[in-house]
């Protein structure tokens, strides 16, 4: 079947299978390969995208289902030259080791990030339930987000004085 | 990892769903899929059809008729949580995770039936309703008739369940879980809700083979008694390897005293 998918502002058009998940499109079709498997059974939260703006676990979703949509994904975030507040925040606060569930996390804290632009600990914790970090007992992830939650906020009061 | 192959199309209307149903009895529905695609990559499940109904608009959303709102079975979990219905949001708040929310459907997880699953609780308490259509036509059941064994609601094949009607004042309602840490699923969740005449109804999830009624809570509380202990006889729930049936039973308990607290 042919799919027609808008990924990181692009459109792509492959003939994949039904069964194909849509994040082997991404990483083998398309071979943007940092969207990461961690699991089996839709728990891990590692392949975490955006899909027409909302997170979702790229393992859970068929290529077909996605046919006609966007999707972002964390090539899609930042640039080694200009990391996104998010990629700023985690590499200050070491909120990664191996580094394997950071960008399902970044995409994850991301949504929350849009709807909640000064989350608590208590908020981060419950958004980031379906993103599991076996290496750095989460305490720094917490850290990051509340940092690039606060860069954040200040681009955009930047950029609202700079309106004004 | 990978499902084993398919067929795939997507319906753009409830008619056409039911034509495709009619025509081909093998065909599976699809909703947010996030039930049935993991059973599919552990290939738990092997449908050689699958038929999207996702993108069905009749479907979605949530608006109020009289005393009641009336659910399209394609409204997601996030759009639950994010609504005025009664007990739904703070209970789809405690389903999975966020991306599981934005994914899995109100109609999806009731039509599944799943033991663990934490709406039917809230539908049997609230006392929902579930419009269901197929090849004879549109029929509503009641709750009490909704849940009839593990993974096997009223919903058969060939039918879709297109709505669900949630009485929309009730006076007081909770929701408790206790969660599975890992899958999110409830090993036990009780909701109680005080209902527009003052009188309480309650009902379980996760301890046995489908969601019941809690009805020794609704006598004790509706005729002035404590919770008390021994809600449930523990030889009529599940045991597996995270929670034994005694165990279970003690759950209810324990969680029926801190929903009822609230109502
Ligand atoms: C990691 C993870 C954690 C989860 N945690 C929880 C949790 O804590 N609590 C909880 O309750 N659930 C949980 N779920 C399940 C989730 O809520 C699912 O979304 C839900 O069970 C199924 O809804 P769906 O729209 O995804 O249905 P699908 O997976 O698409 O369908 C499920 C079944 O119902 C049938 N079906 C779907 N829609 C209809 C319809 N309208 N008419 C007739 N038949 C239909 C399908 O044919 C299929 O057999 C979790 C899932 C995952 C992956
Ligand atoms: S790979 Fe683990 S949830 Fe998708
Ligand atoms: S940094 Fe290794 S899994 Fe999170």
């Amino acid at each position: 079947m042919n799919v027609t998918v808008t990924v990181n502002g692009k459109a792509y058009t492959r003939d994949v299978e039904p069964r194909t998940l849509l994040v082997q499109f991404l990483r083998e079709d398309l071979g943007l390969t940092g969207t990461h498997v961690g699991c089996d059974t839709s728990q891990c939260g590692a392949c975490t995208v955006h899909l027409n703006g909302d997170a979702v676990k790229s393992c859970t979703v068929l290529a077909v289902q996605a046919d006609g949509m966007s999707v972002t994904t964390i090539e899609g975030m930042g640039t080694p030259a200009d990391l996104h507040p998010l990629q700023a925040g985690f590499w200050e606060k070491h909120g990664l080791q191996c580094g394997f569930c950071t960008p399902g996390m970044i995409m994850s804290a991301a949504e929350l990030l849009k709807h909640n632009p000064d989350p608590s600990e208590e908020e981060i914790r419950h958004h980031l339930e379906g993103n599991y970090c076996r290496c750095t007992g989460y305490h720094n992830i917490v850290l990051a987000v509340r940092q690039a939650a606060g860069a954040l906020r200040a681009a955009a009061l930047a950029e609202q004085a700079a309106d004004d | 990892m990978y499902p084993a192959n398919f067929d795939y199309q997507k319906a753009s209307s409830v008619a056409e769903a039911l034509a495709v149903m009619a025509a081909n009895p093998d065909v599976k529905v699809i909703a947010g899929g996030h039930s049935l695609l993991p059973a599919m990559k552990l290939r738990l499940a092997q449908p050689p059809a699958l038929l999207d109904v996702w993108g069905i608009e009749e479907l979605k959303g949530i608006r109020r008729e009289g005393d009641w709102f009336v659910v399209g079975a394609m409204t997601t979990h996030a759009d639950v949580l994010r609504s005025e219905l009664p007990l739904f949001p703070e209970v789809a708040y405690e389903v999975g995770d966020p991306m599981v929310r934005n994914r899995g459907t109100i109609g999806g997880s009731l039509a599944h039936a799943d033991p663990s699953a934490d709406y039917p609780a809230a539908a049997l308490a609230l006392g929902a309703e579930f419009v269901i259509r197929g090849p004879e036509g549109e029929r509503t059941v009641p709750a009490g008739e909704m849940f009839l064994g593990m993974f096997e609601s009223a919903v058969q094949p060939g039918e879709l369940l297109t709505h669900v009607r949630i009485p929309a004042t009730v006076q007081a309602s909770a929701y408790e879980k206790f969660k599975h840490p890992a899958s999110h699923y409830a090993i036990v969740g009780v909701a109680v809700i005080r209902d527009a005449n003052g009188q309480i109804r309650a009902a379980y999830t996760g301890a046995g083979e489908k969601a019941e009624r809690l009805h020794r809570l609704e006598e004790r509380l509706n005729s002035g008694q404590p919770v008390g202990t021994g809600l449930v006889e523990s030889a009529t729930l599940l045991g597996d390897r995270f929670a034994s049936p005694e165990y279970r039973a003690h759950l209810v308990d324990v969680l029926a005293e801190r929903a009822a607290a609230r109502v």
